[in-house]
């Protein structure tokens, strides 16, 4: 892949000021962006079905939808956008970035939120802020689609996971009471156990192994 | 002050009494040879005769001593822990030494020789192999795996910088001439160095698993103490053959031959822990008909595996340690749950009685004058030397460590680490081996090594955990993982695998997901019973024992208001009693020992104080209201001896008293309200009337009984199915009506009101309407209430049941000594 057309200088330097990665992780990046993409400047949800390794993904639509969530690109509308760029890619990726040591600590607290906000979003497909009980359904039911086959047992699951945050974020619930969704600050309340900052990152190598990883 | 004293006056007194008692039969053991031998020779014209009773000391002596011993060292245990303060100050390990070392003084008094010693062989063969392999069972794999890297690092380089630099420097030293005359050259202290260096196990799991430090640097420490045994072995042997064979004939090849011979024996002893795991996974998937010796396969493969690498002079731990790590899903997965559960405490006990003897002899073994030669110099430098240089090499690695790892060790772990590198039993076992005409210092060597282990067990031991303390280090996290943060966890898992292959990185993730998928598609499928295969997801297992105790909270609170599950489907049955795995319902013990993976769970001290956490014993006491409010039927008389199968006892001593508590609070509770004084008469038509009802009850064929009765029940009769080896879900399937009948509902209090209103003379099952006891979550659903509950009155209850449920109302403080005899 020697002809690859690299990036300017200047578009590195920006994109390292704004995503966080080092240049040479954004070259790499880039060069298997455009790999993916087959040389072309925007990338469509075509591109990751040349990704042989995702096709085994149970939640392999959502993490693809993820990255054309105009939420997670910063942009304030809700919906899907069909191209992304590979600004917007950087962006995604960076939700996974490792956060350094030399934060302070509301620079953590921040990061932290992000990354949470960026999985609430995958749950949360309609946007409206919640994550209804259809909707946390709907992944259970994604996520067990190898091991079980009983639309029951998923539903059930959904309940009792629904019941569960009921219980953590409400108190005990009155039976006539009805509690609809999740909201964000009910998840960060479920997370906050989760070392989310230790685990939702992906190291983003300074070496080339698009070779080996096809 | 003054209880704490008397209380180690009363302490002290007991263990002299105990010491006493123990050396009464090893101190006159060879008065009462002799005075045998007199005995026979006086009248050795009756030898011919036959004796009623004959004195045959020699005859059982080996077996007897060994079996006096381990109780000694089990009973020391016992009364160490007779005082919380003491066990939690002191180490237990600690103690052990130092009742070893009492114990090894009163038997040398009195006898002269030191015949008990920790020997390499017993160490080696017996009392190793169980702790290691406990240890290998219970690793919590994803954190093991997700720090090999560091393990891998500290174990290698650490233990080869440990042993060098131990061995060069007591070198040096000793070339200066302050250690005097020693007939030892260069390679003698490398020797001992690679012996002294390595961290040990067994000292490290004693101390760890006191002071509960967060799982990352347990699993640092402790991995590092079991994969080091690889570098030590081949140290050892390469220094050892090198000293044999003379320093001037070791040729260059021979390092080569060490090096290449490291990589043999650490991959070679790992390829066989693994085999082993696999032939161990593949048998238990068939023990299905032999589940009585299922739990022995686990420990005998483990031991060949262990035995097999010795006998290849491969890395023994390494091997039996990869063969628990291994195994432990398939075995989990494929073993039936009294089966887990057996394997899981006779591996606890094995392991820790191993380690209570060991550190026991480690103290007798000090006491033999022959193997004491003090050299201040030596002594205190290798104390120096190998603190100091375990410092350095922490954190020199966790400084090239850190720019690779995601989660940072930070100065307070290397702290711990550096702090928590014991040595123990492997190093003494490992110097005891040497030879003494090859090594001359060997008595020197010995001695050292005995300071060294009594150093670093008693007195880091003793501090580390102030240290711990003192420094805040990030404990553990004891707790159930929420069903909301398994979804999310495996959630994350596929993200992350997913993130990492469409930015093309190879990391952990992309590794994990890689094996899991292998392990899905291939090795599950090879090594796992069918009906394990579809349950193992930890999402659904999570869920399962959610239900569970949703059950038992509806169970035991029926009248409470239905909570939200139950609510928003109430068309099908939520609680899946079915599952495959039938692991539905736990005794209280095993749910408390629960494997869980978010914890390290290597020992017994952490199951014990979880137990002491609220919310276990909140736990505890729904499985008892359980248990209260749907014990079993009474039981047929059954034989209950087979060798072969396991023939569950119901207790039934137990269930009796379960049971008069039970109705006794019915009764209570019933009392103010609606019966007024004359209750006892009333209960005494009761009697009559339901002694009538059960004749009728009697005749019902029992078919037509379980299509009557609640779809939880006839579930549960289908799960079952003896095939399955049953755990008996609350009711265990009827064997006669009578029986399923009182297991449907047993509430005295309205029955009364059946009897009050002199309504439904004919009980429900008897006609042949549609009446019906409705189904256990209806049931819940409909408020309590007499009107509702007239329905549901078929209390069906022996008469002897009811005479004792009497009793037990009038005398409070006796209700045992009321039972009919049979129960006695």
């Amino acid at each position: 892949m020697g002809s690859t057309p690299s990036l300017p200088a200047w578009e590195i330097r920006n994109l390292a000021h704004t995503t966080g990665f080092t240049s040479e992780q954004i070259e790499i990046l880039h060069r298997r962006f455009l790999h993916l993409t087959d040389g072309k400047a925007t990338m469509s949800k075509d591109c990751f079905d040349n990704i042989p390794d995702l096709e085994s993904n149970p939640i392999k639509s959502r993490i693809v939808n993820a990255f054309f969530d105009q939420r997670n690109l910063g942009l304030q509308s809700v919906g899907t956008i069909d191209e992304i760029t590979f600004e917007n890619f950087l962006t995604t990726l960076s939700f996974f970035q490792h956060m350094g040591e030399n934060h302070t600590k509301e620079d953590l607290e921040y990061y932290k939120t992000e990354k949470l906000q960026f999985l609430f979003r995958m749950y949360d497909i309609n946007g409206d802020g919640k994550i209804t009980l259809e909707e946390l359904r709907e992944i259970i039911d994604d996520l067990l689609s190898k091991t079980s086959n009983t639309e029951k047992t998923s539903s059930s699951i959904a309940d009792a996971a629904m019941m569960e945050a009921a219980n953590i974020c409400g108190g005990q619930m009155e039976p006539d009471q009805q509690y609809d969704g999740i909201t964000f600050n009910d998840f960060l309340q479920i997370m906050q156990d989760l070392k989310i900052e230790t685990k939702m990152h992906v190291r983003f190598l300074n070496m080339d192994t698009s070779a080996i990883c096809k | 002050m003054g209880r704490d004293r008397s209380g180690c006056v009363a302490r002290s007194a007991l263990l002299t009494a105990l010491v006493l008692l123990l050396c009464c039969p090893v101190a006159g053991n060879t008065a009462e040879q002799e005075s045998h031998t007199e005995h026979g020779d006086s009248h050795g014209s009756n030898d011919t005769s036959f004796h009623i009773v004959t004195f045959r000391w020699e005859h059982v002596q080996a077996p007897y001593v060994i079996a006096l011993w381990i109780l000694v060292a089990s009973l020391g245990k016992v009364v160490f822990h007779l005082s919380e303060k003491v066990t939690n100050v002191v180490p237990e390990s600690a103690l052990l030494i130092v009742l070893g070392l009492i114990l090894g003084g009163i038997v040398w008094a009195a006898d002269h020789t030191a015949s008990f010693t920790l020997t390499p062989t017993v160490f080696f063969f017996y009392l190793l192999p169980p702790i290691v392999l406990d240890a290998g069972y219970f690793m919590p794999n994803r954190h093991f795996f997700g720090n090999l890297g560091t393990i891998l690092m500290y174990a290698v380089i650490g233990t080869v910088w440990n042993a060098a630099t131990t061995g060069l420097s007591l070198y040096g030293v000793f070339k200066s001439g302050i250690m005097g005359d020693l007939d030892a050259g260069l390679l003698e202290f490398l020797l001992f160095g690679s012996l002294i260096a390595a961290v040990d196990p067994v000292a490290v799991l004693a101390v760890f698993e006191e002071v509960h430090v967060n799982e990352v640097l347990f699993i640092i420490v402790f991995g590092e103490s079991l994969l080091n045994d690889a570098v030590t072995v081949v140290l050892y042997n390469v220094f050892k053959s090198f000293v044999e064979v003379g320093a001037e004939n070791v040729e260059g090849l021979d390092y080569f031959k060490g090096i290449v011979s490291f990589f043999v024996v650490s991959l070679g002893g790992t390829a066989v822990g693994i085999l082993f795991a696999f032939i161990l996974s593949l048998i238990t998937r068939f023990t299905k008909h032999v589940r009585v010796i299922e739990p022995g396969f686990v420990f005998i493969i483990s031991y060949l595996s262990y035995l097999t690498a010795e006998m290849l002079s491969l890395s023994a731990i390494l091997a039996i340690t990869f063969c628990g790590i291994c195994c432990q899903k398939y075995v989990k997965a494929n073993l039936c749950e009294q089966s887990i559960t057996t394997v899981r405490y006779a591996m606890k006990m094995l392991a820790s009685g191993a380690e209570t003897i060991i550190f026991m002899f480690l103290g007798i073994s000090a006491v033999d004058t022959e193997k004491w030669t003090w050299n201040t110099a030596f002594i205190l430098l290798t104390l120096v030397f190998i603190s100091v240089y375990r410092i350095i090499g922490v954190i020199l690695q966790t400084w090239i460590l850190n720019h690779y790892r995601v989660v940072q060790l930070e100065i307070i772990d290397q702290v711990v680490m550096s702090y928590g590198g014991l040595r123990g039993a492997v190093a003494f076992a490992l110097v005891v081996l040497l030879e003494g005409q090859h090594v001359h210092v060997k008595q020197l060597f010995v001695s050292t090594t005995i300071i060294v282990v009594y150093f670093t067990v008693i007195i880091q031991g003793l501090t580390i955990k102030p240290l711990v303390n003192w420094l805040k280090v990030k404990r553990s996290q004891q707790r159930e993982p929420l069903l909301n943060e398994k979804l999310h966890g495996r959630a994350f898992d596929h993200i992350l695998s997913a993130i990492e292959d469409i930015s093309g990185q190879i990391g952990h993730n992309y590794l994990r997901d890689k094996w899991t998928n292998f392990d899905r598609k291939y090795l599950s499928k090879i090594m796992m019973r069918k009906s394990a295969q579809l349950s193992r997801d930890k999402i659904l297992s999570v869920f399962r024992e959610l239900n569970l105790k949703d059950a038992i909270s509806y169970v035991s609170e029926g009248e409470r208001k239905g909570s939200l599950a139950f609510i928003r489907s109430s068309s099908d049955v939520n609680v899946d009693f079915t599952g495959p795995r039938h692991s539905v319902v736990d005794s209280s013990v095993s749910a408390v020992l629960r494997e869980s993976t978010s914890e390290v769970c290597l020992d017994m001290q952490a199951v014990e104080n979880r137990a002491k956490s609220p919310k276990d014993r909140e736990e505890i006491v729904t499985h008892h209201m359980l248990q209260q409010h749907l014990y079993k039927p009474r039981k047929r008389y059954r034989l209950n001896y087979s060798r072969h199968k396991l023939v569950r006892s119901d207790g039934e001593k137990q269930d009796k008293e379960i049971f008069q508590r039970t109705m006794k609070k019915r009764l209570d509770h019933f009392k103010p309200t609606k019966l007024g004084n004359n209750y006892t008469t009333k209960f005494k038509n009761m009697k009559k009337e339901r002694a009538a009802k059960k004749k009728h009850s009697n005749a019902v064929p029992n078919g037509k009984l379980s299509t009557h009765s609640v779809s939880f029940q006839v579930k549960d009769s289908e799960a079952e199915d003896p095939s399955d080896g049953g755990i008996n879900f609350l009711i265990t399937p009827a064997d006669n009506g009578s029986d399923e009948i009182s297991a449907g509902i047993e509430n005295p209090s309205f029955s009364v009101e059946e009897d009050q209103s002199g309504f439904q003379m004919i009980p429900p099952w008897v006609s042949n309407e549609e009446t019906v006891i409705p189904s256990q979550r209806a049931r819940l659903q409909i408020p309590r209430s007499p009107t509702n509950f007239r329905r549901l009155t078929p209390l069906q209850l022996s008469s002897r049941s009811i005479d004792s449920f009497l009793l037990a109302d009038i005398s409070d403080e006796h209700p045992l000594s009321f039972l009919p005899e049979s129960s006695m």
